[in-house]
């Protein structure tokens, strides 16, 4: 299996960042949903420009990290964080309870697992962030729309439609929607939840391929269960087990010469 | 183990059991269409008298006076704007309390204050048509002092009030029933909870909203006892809130409890009255079906 893996790096180049910088950084972060220690102090990096993979066994708490980053918790009581997340490059912790949680989604935006457009159009569901923002003025919001959907690469498809009803869409559709989405709003960097563990290899394709347009812009934070996917779209990956990072790497190192044990056992399969 | 005479006993009891069931259905069914066939039975000697035109047209409600007029608009008229302003009051404030309670409120906030909001909807609307009479309407009186006792704008305002649960309940489950994922999404946007309620979860609840929303004007519609008590029953073809003026359901009342012989043409405007009610239930609830068809959530 890790020669394998192996095999897959050497089909697919990929070019080097000259010098990653960072976009974010958890440190010592702990978790807890009321009495579950759901994070154990997690300490990671997320570069600027580059794709970081979360991988890990179900329960091992990826999303439950990712959705610290756009302070998704603080919906639901009881929920509680310890440590930091620094956003660069202004060095603000924005787990901080004086940060507004919403100040920190407009700068790092979210696509879920499952596609989940609101019961608008497919231009009222891209101009969503910005309606919310105050942004109103007519052709600002139309080039912004349609800038989004180009950069989800849906623009050629939906834009003789773009008053229909979103769910009308593939859900290969709908998940590019949900990324324009969350493209709209010019964030920094996106959080994607298992976002083609709903679709079919041909979408999954797809998606993959705008991952890595996307980095050109933006920092991308990505949960998968697909190993293969990590490997395929990931510069950086981190094995989470049980609410820690047993190891962060290079994806190519993390898959090819994994540090830890575990993180072997993990990757060849021989480990729930 | 195979016993003949038991599974047919059991498949016996099986047919019963289901024909039971079905003469349920089918009595609730049959009472219905009874009710319109005498509903339009009685009414159509009237009829006969009467030119459907005129009973559409005429813009008088005299039926018992020697000079009859059947102007039927004239009651529609009193039922509308009555109807009018209790769903000023209860619509509003039905769904902003059912925002609250759905997006807002903690749980234990939401299982305190439904309770007591349905308590309202428990009140004989008997009571509510003395509250409109002898306490909204001296208010209302105190900031516009021609307001006659009996006025349509107090009986409405009584009316909507005692709407507001069946309102906030229905629109409340059609709201709670939205599943998180899209309030994630919209709040993973930045939206507040007010954008979240308004812009994403009222549009997904649209049509158990539009549903509570036509429950509401039903209730209106048919609610006889406040406006009976508190719109004054006397017929007066307007759609001014601070006249007095009769609906279809208080003409009724008024009919019934008077003592007219049953083959006198008075007696038949009631069925005539009692067929236009049912008429326009039927028109919102076709609408209702037809909005739920059309808008149905898409989650
Ligand atoms: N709302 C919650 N309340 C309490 N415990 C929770 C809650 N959500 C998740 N958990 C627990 O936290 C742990 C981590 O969950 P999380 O959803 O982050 O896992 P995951 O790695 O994303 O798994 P999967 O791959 O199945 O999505 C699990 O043990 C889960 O049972
Ligand atoms: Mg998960």
């Amino acid at each position: 299996m890790v020669e394998l893996a192996v095999n897959l790096f050497d089909d697919a180049p990929r070019h080097e960042l000259a010098v990653a910088a960072l976009k974010a950084e958890a440190r010592n972060l702990n978790f807890h949903y009321g009495g579950f220690h759901a994070l154990k102090d997690i300490s990671l990096p997320v570069y600027d420009h580059s794709i970081t993979a979360l991988i890990g066994p179900s329960g091992c708490g990826k999303s439950t990290f990712l959705r610290c980053f756009n302070r998704m918790h603080d919906l639901y009581p009881g929920n509680r964080y310890q440590g930091e997340i620094v956003l660069y490059p202004d060095n603000v912790d924005i787990l901080a309870p004086s940060v507004d949680p919403i100040e920190v989604r407009m700068r790092i935006s979210m696509v879920f697992q499952k596609p989940n457009p609101f019961p608008k159009s497919i231009f009222e569901n891209v101009a969503y962030g910005l309606k919310v923002r105050g942004i109103t003025r007519r052709d600002e919001v139309e080039a912004k729309v349609e800038e989004a959907l180009r950069g989800a690469a849906l623009w050629n498809e939906v834009k003789d439609r773009l008053h229909d009803l979103a769910s009308n869409l593939s859900g290969g559709q709908q998940q590019r929607l949900c990324i324009a989405r969350a493209l709209a709003i010019d964030p920094e960097l996106v959080l994607f939840d298992e976002p083609t563990s709903a679709l079919d290899p041909i979408a999954t394709a797809s998606i993959e391929e705008l991952m890595l347009e996307l980095k050109e812009r933006v920092a991308i934070l990505i949960v998968t269960h697909n190993m293969q996917q990590a490997a395929r779209v990931s510069d950086h990956t981190a094995f989470l087990y049980m609410g820690e990072v047993i190891e962060f790497n290079d994806t190519k190192k993390l898959f090819t010469m994994p540090d830890k044990k575990q993180t072997e056992d993990y990757i060849t399969g021989r480990f729930g | 183990m195979l016993n003949p005479g038991r599974s047919r006993s059991r498949r016996l009891r099986e047919r019963l059991i289901e024909t039971l069931l079905f003469l349920a259905a089918a009595s609730s069914v049959a009472i219905t269409f009874a009710i319109v066939f005498i509903l339009v039975k009685e009414a159509l000697p009237l009829f006969r008298e009467v030119p459907l035109a005129s009973f559409l047209t005429d813009r008088q409600w005299t039926p018992l006076f020697d000079d009859a007029h059947f102007g039927i608009m004239t009651l529609i008229a009193g039922t509308a704007t009555t109807t009018a302003v209790a769903l000023a009051v209860a619509i509003p404030m039905g769904t902003v309390i059912a925002i609250y309670l759905s997006e807002f409120a903690s749980f234990r906030l939401r299982e305190t204050i439904k309770p007591i909001l349905e308590l309202l909807g428990a009140v004989p609307t008997v009571v509510f048509g003395y509250f409109a009479l002898l306490v909204v309407t001296p208010l209302l009186q105190k900031l516009y002092p021609d307001l006659p006792g009996f006025n349509m704008l107090s009986a409405g305002l009584v009316m909507g009030v005692m709407i507001i649960p069946y309102v906030s309940s229905v629109s409340e489950d059609a709201m709670r029933a939205v599943p998180m994922h899209l309030r994630e999404g919209s709040y993973a946007m930045g939206a507040t909870r007010l954008q979240t309620a308004v812009r994403v979860v009222m549009p997904a609840a649209f049509s158990g909203l539009a549903a509570a929303y036509i429950l509401g004007i039903s209730r209106a519609v048919g609610e006889t006892m406040i406006v009976a008590i508190a719109a004054g029953m006397q017929p007066n073809f307007t759609v001014n809130p601070l006249e007095p003026a009769a609906t279809i359901s208080a003409f009724i009342v008024q009919v019934c409890l008077g003592d007219l012989p049953h083959d006198s043409l008075g007696y038949k405007t009631i069925f005539a009255a009692g067929l236009t009610l049912m008429l326009f239930t039927l028109v919102f609830n076709i609408l209702g079906y037809w909005l739920r068809k059309r808008f149905r959530e898409i989650y």
